[in-house]
């Protein structure tokens, strides 16, 4: 039994609760746009650049709600874009089914491939969890590559239909800006909304304590779950959006790159925030371009930068924006 | 007096060490019981074969008169038993009101459709859940720090926020591991008062403590372990008295 220093230093601090616009975080959000925005307006390259950015986001909103709001760890969600990647390019080409029928199918059946993954494999702890999901983004990657029949190998799949519903058709560069900016948006009010909920609060506790989770009654393996199913639900919503926007898909895609590159983004934007996906997306996405011109040394100042990043804003870009806020509040 | 929990002959055994001995006891449905003993006497681990943190190797407990022996921690709480933990297990990244709010779950429902769409029964329930947090928080005291991050607030503040969090289950019995550890004698009385209104409220309250002026003010019956085994029941003042128990302690 030791005994521990008790101050009512907080007790006084937060006494007077002011209600502070966050202004912090406003910004964060307002850099956002002010990126998309300026592709929006000059187009071309850098249009390409923030729609592969937005379609990033969607991925580690869904790798957010798995790591960031439920504290558990997954190098296998590049198979729930897989899944959904593929059948959006198998069954609007081969089949000739609309794009949002072929991301509907696709969403079923990663969400029924997570379910039968996670069933099992939620029951394991810690790197044990970490090194399974790893193998499912492996085997995935091989069976895009061997099963050649649907897959058609290392060729990949061309001519998929862009990103529109009926009639309407997002062909354009900034066609399809609007529409993944909107689709980054609703997923971003989404998990706003989730934080703030009862279902919000169980993934908390999941990452705040297992053992006093399931004491109030928590179940936990299913919490687990149902953040499983929702990350690998986005992670297939943007596998097809990916293969919609370039029209084409190929293994490669979903390799292990795309699983580093989320992490990055994640941790870069701030893990369990509403706005880091989209901050650290951006970020990440932008960088090597800012260094391009260093030519040798930029993958050197793109680490670097990183790195920096890291060091200073170890909560990510939005969770330090999130402290200052909240520090102004109290 | 009916029992809410009756234990009947519990045993626990870790290879050849009987942590627990064929103990057997009940716990009234209302007031305090105490479980107190020496370092060793096995009294944590009863608790956690009581909460279903680890199974029995033999004997049954009785919730209500129901076997929830096998239980785990999750169904235990369904059925109205709610433990806290030696050491603090709060949920650091939420606030000390977003904590409580998490001992609703069993209370509340609604999963990711209540959350995206927030019909009006979620909000009139997380309306309802931010009074009564406010509430719980109220009764031991925590009012003014609501809005803090649990992680930032003092070690005394936290286990009262944990005994908050497990009362907003709306538990029929009540179980506090070592609640007083690590308090110092101002925050260890305001935790007696918060226990003894817990009780009067109606909660059955079953602790283990080290901190003897604390049992002997607020239980109203003590159990007494020493060696796994039970030695001595009774009422604090008759416990006091009872040589198997002056042994045990003085050696």
């Amino acid at each position: 039994m030791t005994s521990s220093p008790s101050t009512t230093l907080p007790e006084a601090r937060s006494a007077v609760q002011t209600t502070r616009l966050p202004l912090a975080t406003a910004a964060v959000w307002a850099v956002s746009a002010a990126i998309v925005g300026y592709a929006l307006i000059f187009g071309g390259y850098a249009a390409t650049i923030i729609s592969f950015a937005l379609i990033y986001a969607v991925f580690v909103s869904g790798l957010n709600v798995f790591m960031g709001l439920t504290a558990q760890v997954s190098f296998g969600q590049s198979a729930f874009a897989a899944i959904g990647g593929y059948s959006s390019a198998v069954l609007t080409t081969t089949y000739a089914w609309p794009p949002l029928a072929g991301m509907s199918a696709g969403l079923v059946f990663s969400l029924l491939a997570a379910w039968a993954i996670g069933f099992p494999t939620l029951r394991l702890k810690g790197h044990y969890l970490a090194m399974a999901t790893l193998a499912i983004g492996l085997i995935t990657y091989e069976i895009a590559v061997e099963w050649e029949s649907v897959t058609q190998g290392y060729l990949g799949i061309s001519g998929i239909p862009p990103l529109g519903i009926g009639p309407f058709e997002a062909v354009s560069d900034r066609q399809i800006l609007v529409v993944l900016s909107v689709v980054v948006l609703v997923i971003a009010f989404a998990v706003k909304r989730i934080q703030h909920s009862r279902l919000g609060r169980s993934f908390a506790a999941v990452a705040g304590s297992e053992e006093a989770a399931a004491t109030l009654g928590i179940n936990v393996a299913r919490t687990k779950l149902v953040s499983f199913l929702l990350a690998a639900g986005l992670a297939s919503i943007s596998g097809s959006l990916f293969v919609h926007v370039v029209g084409y898909v190929s293994p490669e895609v979903f390799g292990l790159h795309m699983v580093i590159l989320a992490f990055s983004m994640v941790y870069i934007g701030g893990l369990g925030t509403v706005a880091g996906p989209l901050i650290g997306a951006l970020i990440v996405s932008i960088l090597p371009e800012v260094f391009r011109g260093m030519k040798d040394s930029q993958d050197l100042a793109y680490g670097i930068a990183l790195i920096l990043i890291l060091i200073y804003a170890p909560k990510g870009i939005a969770g330090v924006a999130g402290a200052f806020d909240a520090r102004r509040a109290a | 007096m009916s029992a809410i929990l009756e234990v009947k002959n519990a045993t626990r055994s870790f290879g050849g060490l009987v942590a627990v001995n064929d103990v057997s006891f009940s716990v009234p449905s209302r007031g305090v019981t105490a479980v107190i003993g020496p370092n060793g006497a096995g009294k944590t681990t009863l608790f956690n074969v009581i909460a279903g943190t680890i199974s029995a190797n033999g004997g049954t407990i009785l919730l209500n008169g129901e076997d929830v022996t096998d239980f785990k921690p999750e169904a235990k709480a369904a059925k109205g038993l709610v433990r806290t933990f030696q050491l603090v297990k709060l949920f650091q990244d939420l606030t000390a009101a977003e904590n409580v709010k998490v001992g609703f779950h069993l209370k509340t429902h609604g999963g990711l459709f209540a959350a995206l769409f927030q019909p009006a029964w979620a909000r009139a329930a997380e309306r309802n859940s931010e009074k009564t947090a406010a509430d719980l928080l109220d009764l031991v005291g925590l009012s003014k720090v609501a809005q803090t991050s649990a992680s930032i607030l003092p070690y005394g503040q936290q286990r009262l926020l944990e005994i908050a969090r497990a009362l907003a289950c709306q538990p029929s019995i009540l179980l506090l591991d070592e609640p007083a550890a690590g308090l110092n004698a101002e925050e260890s009385e305001r935790l007696a008062r918060a226990i003894r209104r817990i009780a009067a409220d109606g909660t059955a309250v079953l602790l283990i403590e080290h901190d003897m002026k604390l049992v002997m003010d607020i239980a109203d019956d003590v159990v007494v372990l020493d060696y796994g085994r039970k030695i001595a029941h009774g009422t604090p003042d008759a416990v006091r008295n009872d040589p198997a128990v002056l042994a045990a302690y003085l050696g």
